[in-house]
């Protein structure tokens, strides 16, 4: 099996399985008093230390949550709530076409049901976003509640200069959000530095568990809780804390980074290998998204694991499924809840035409991606297309 | 071989699919997303039955571990079922959507794309017999299914699969009960799909808008009263007429005249026939020698009917030895071979142009 599909989720971290299943068999509420509560209690801190050690957070910056679309929705319906409780015109939230669901549909949903407004950022072709076009979008910033811009986008893996964006909104007061879901472990992440106030991110795309998440949030970053109860996590997200998954989370995020440097350039060089002998035999494949040797700030402004290329003439469902049947796997990088393939909102975001979105593929590499699974893709791509393209792109 | 399951999410195709796993075959699920209501694909919400029924297929799929994959064909279906099935009733005919969507979508669409993938055939949950080329009734006589088939070429035949043909609707619900399939006990789907609350004449006026027209009794030439569209009635219809003879005789729909939108009443009498005109028919396997003896089912769920059948410049001419009530122009009118022992054979359909 060649597992290329690193983006949606990788595989666990053997330090990962062994420190959870330490912690699983222990008893103890970290909110309790006595011993093993107190005991959970140093356990859970423990890693909370750690993960901010590992992204460039204080402890107390740290809230743990349930995964990258609950830190997605606390940040955008939170900081939302916050900032216009404190001054009614605070209504407008600045962001981008590209973002993930979980930003995009709280969105939405605060500008449906809730009176927010919304502004769409320009995106560049390559899907970044630019300082000078958020400038221009602010205005004088007075009535923004937030910025939320994703660190690295998780389709075509495209990197935006979070830390330049950051200052362009604090020049009008106005906090921001990202989500670096697919960022942390695979470019520098740095969340002090980069000065944003809230910044999501999650355990399974780091080789940690499924299920476990967190929000970096600067202490003095307005954000009202979704979550009410016992008033764990600075009272913004009540919940007994899942020990285990915390510490899974922090082990992954701790080796995630620490081995970032060292991996990049493997997977950089995979990717590479893979994108051009892809192009080899199928001459018309298109890119999307940056350049592979793009860089930005000083690191990569292209995911390097990310290759996501468009097949012009074939459905990507079709080239899916028969890559499937090869026992390859990657994504067509968007899928709804019935399976029902939609032409992507990031290629369409960028400019792609609707045919252009539908015939994309994404191969993601992470950890355990070898040689041989670049070998697997090239030994079957050239017959995978051929075919596809004989289906066409008709809608059957 | 490798087929192509196509899996509603109901326990017919459910165990068609398994039936195709245990025969052998290299099975690959897949669901056909139709509703023409996308967005209730996207949103997800409780109660749509295109989400759940992808889910309840899903579920299979996954236990009897094949890929499953969902195919949108929303538009097509809309174009060539949904469309096809408004322009019929304004044009004053029957349709049959399942039969069209067999035709076009099915063994069309579905089938073409199955086979550029690679595939050799595409297995349906259909209640029929197909044994080398021919297709015949299901053993299963209440839950048979050639009728809305018998519009399939011997091109398309050679790409279905039918594996429940020659078993009995409570033994599919055995076997999906045996293997602990969820669907075992799901009611079976009895509406038009794309109508899920049974309101064809609400479909139909929510698409076509009022259309008020006369209703005239055939015998007196007389206006007896006024409907608000003619795509209300099919002929042969009986109740709902909103009209009461003084005689107190029933009255039925003879004829529908969608110009002048009149719809023509009658007494039983006048609502019999016993010759019936088609248009170009389509045959199941080589085109039959005319004339013929055989049997012909004017509607789904109609008993069949001797009839001779032969060729005119237009299509069939279908001579029945009973009179009929009920024959609606655009319904199909679908030829048996009768045999008891293999099942009817079907020879074909043609649609019904007019009857007399």
């Amino acid at each position: 099996m060649t597992y290329l599909d690193h983006a949606a989720t990788t595989p666990l971290l053997p330090e990962v399985l062994a420190a959870m299943t330490e912690q699983l068999g222990r008893v103890g509420n970290a909110s309790s008093l006595h011993a093993s509560g107190r005991a959970a209690r140093r356990t859970a801190e423990q890693a909370r230390e750690r993960l901010a050690a590992a992204l460039g957070a204080r402890p107390s910056e740290v809230l743990f949550t349930g995964g990258g679309t609950e830190s997605d929705n606390l940040a955008v319906k939170g900081m939302f709530w916050a900032r216009r409780e404190a001054d009614p015109q605070r209504r407008r939230i600045v962001t981008s076409p590209l973002e993930h669901h979980a930003v995009l549909d709280s969105v939405e949903w605060l500008a449906k049901h809730d009176g927010a407004e919304v502004t769409w950022l320009p995106v560049e072709p390559t899907g970044r976003i630019s300082p000078a076009a958020l400038r221009e979008a602010l205005g004088d910033g007075a009535d923004v509640a937030l910025v939320s811009v994703m660190w690295a986008n998780n389709e075509i893996g495209t990197v935006s200069d979070l830390a330049a964006l950051a200052a362009v909104a604090h020049e009008v007061g106005v906090p921001v959000h990202t989500d670096a879901v697919q960022a942390v472990g695979q470019v520098p992440v740095d969340f002090g530095a980069s000065g944003v106030d809230a910044l999501t991110l999650t355990g399974h795309k780091l080789g940690g568990p499924m299920g476990a998440g967190a929000l970096l949030l600067r202490r003095d970053a307005p954000c009202m809780p979704l979550l009410h109860g016992g008033g764990q996590e600075r009272d913004v997200r009540s919940g007994t804390l899942d020990v285990a998954a915390i510490v899974g989370l922090a082990v992954a995020a701790d080796v995630a980074v620490a081995r970032r440097e060292d991996r990049a350039v493997r997977l950089a060089g995979l990717r590479d290998r893979l994108v051009s002998g892809v192009v080899a035999q199928v001459p018309d494949a298109q890119l999307n998204g940056a350049p592979l040797d793009d860089e930005l700030a000083g690191g990569p402004g292209r995911l390097p694991g990310n290759a996501h290329l468009s097949f012009p003439g074939a459905e990507g469902d079709a080239l899916l499924m028969l890559l499937d049947a090869r026992e390859v796997e990657c994504s067509t990088g968007s899928a709804c809840s019935a399976g029902v393939a939609r032409p992507s909102h990031v290629l369409l975001g960028v400019g792609a035409d609707p045919d252009r979105a539908r015939s994309s593929l994404r191969f993601s590499l992470g950890s355990t991606s070898t040689e041989a699974d670049v070998d697997a893709v090239l030994d079957v791509i050239a017959p995978v297309v051929e075919r596809a393209r004989r289906a066409g792109m008709s809608r059957a | 071989m490798r087929v192509l399951a196509a899996m509603s999410g109901g326990v017919d195709s459910a165990v068609a699919a398994a039936l195709a796993v245990d025969a052998g075959h290299d099975v690959t699920g897949v669901h056909l997303a139709l509703s023409p209501d996308r967005q209730t694909l996207r949103s997800g919400a409780r109660g749509c039955c295109s989400v759940e029924d992808a889910h309840d297929a899903r579920r299979v799929a996954d236990e009897l571990g094949i890929p499953f994959y969902v195919w949108d064909l929303a538009e097509r279906f809309a174009a060539d079922v949904v469309e096809d099935f408004v322009a019929e009733y304004a044009a004053g005919r029957t349709p049959n959507p399942c039969l069209r969507c067999n035709e076009k979508i099915k063994f069309s669409a579905v089938l073409d794309r199955a086979r550029a993938l690679g595939f050799d055939a595409v297995v349906t949950g259909h209640h029929a017999r197909l044994a080398e080329g021919q297709l015949r009734r299901s053993v299963d006589a209440a839950k048979d299914q050639s009728y809305v088939l018998a519009v399939l070429t011997p091109t398309q035949l050679a790409g279905a699969v039918f594996p429940l043909g020659s078993m009995t609707k409570e033994r599919v619900r055995e076997i999906a009960a045996e293997r602990g399939f969820a669907v075992a006990t799901k009611a079976d789907s009895h509406d038009i799909c794309f109508i899920p609350d049974g309101d064809t004449r609400g479909f139909l006026a929510r698409r076509l808008g009022e259309q008020p027209g006369p209703l005239v009794d055939a015998t007196t030439g007389e206006t007896v009263g006024q409907h608000s569209g003619a795509y209300g009635f099919t002929v042969g219809q009986r109740r709902g007429l909103g009209v009461s003879a003084g005689d107190q005789r029933p009255r039925y729909v003879l004829g529908i005249e969608p110009v002048t939108r009149t719809v023509t009443i009658g007494t039983a009498d006048l609502a019999g026939v016993t010759e019936v005109r088609t248009g170009v028919p389509t045959w199941t396997g080589p085109a039959p020698v005319l004339p013929l003896r055989a049997e012909v089912q004017l509607r789904a769920h109609a008993a069949p009917v001797p009839c001779s059948v032969d060729a005119v410049p237009e299509g069939l001419v279908v001579v029945l030895d009973e009179v009929q009530r009920g024959v609606a122009p655009g319904q199909s009118a679908v030829l048996y071979l009768p045999d008891a022992a293999r099942g009817d054979l079907v020879l074909g359909q043609a649609a019904v142009l007019r009857a007399g």
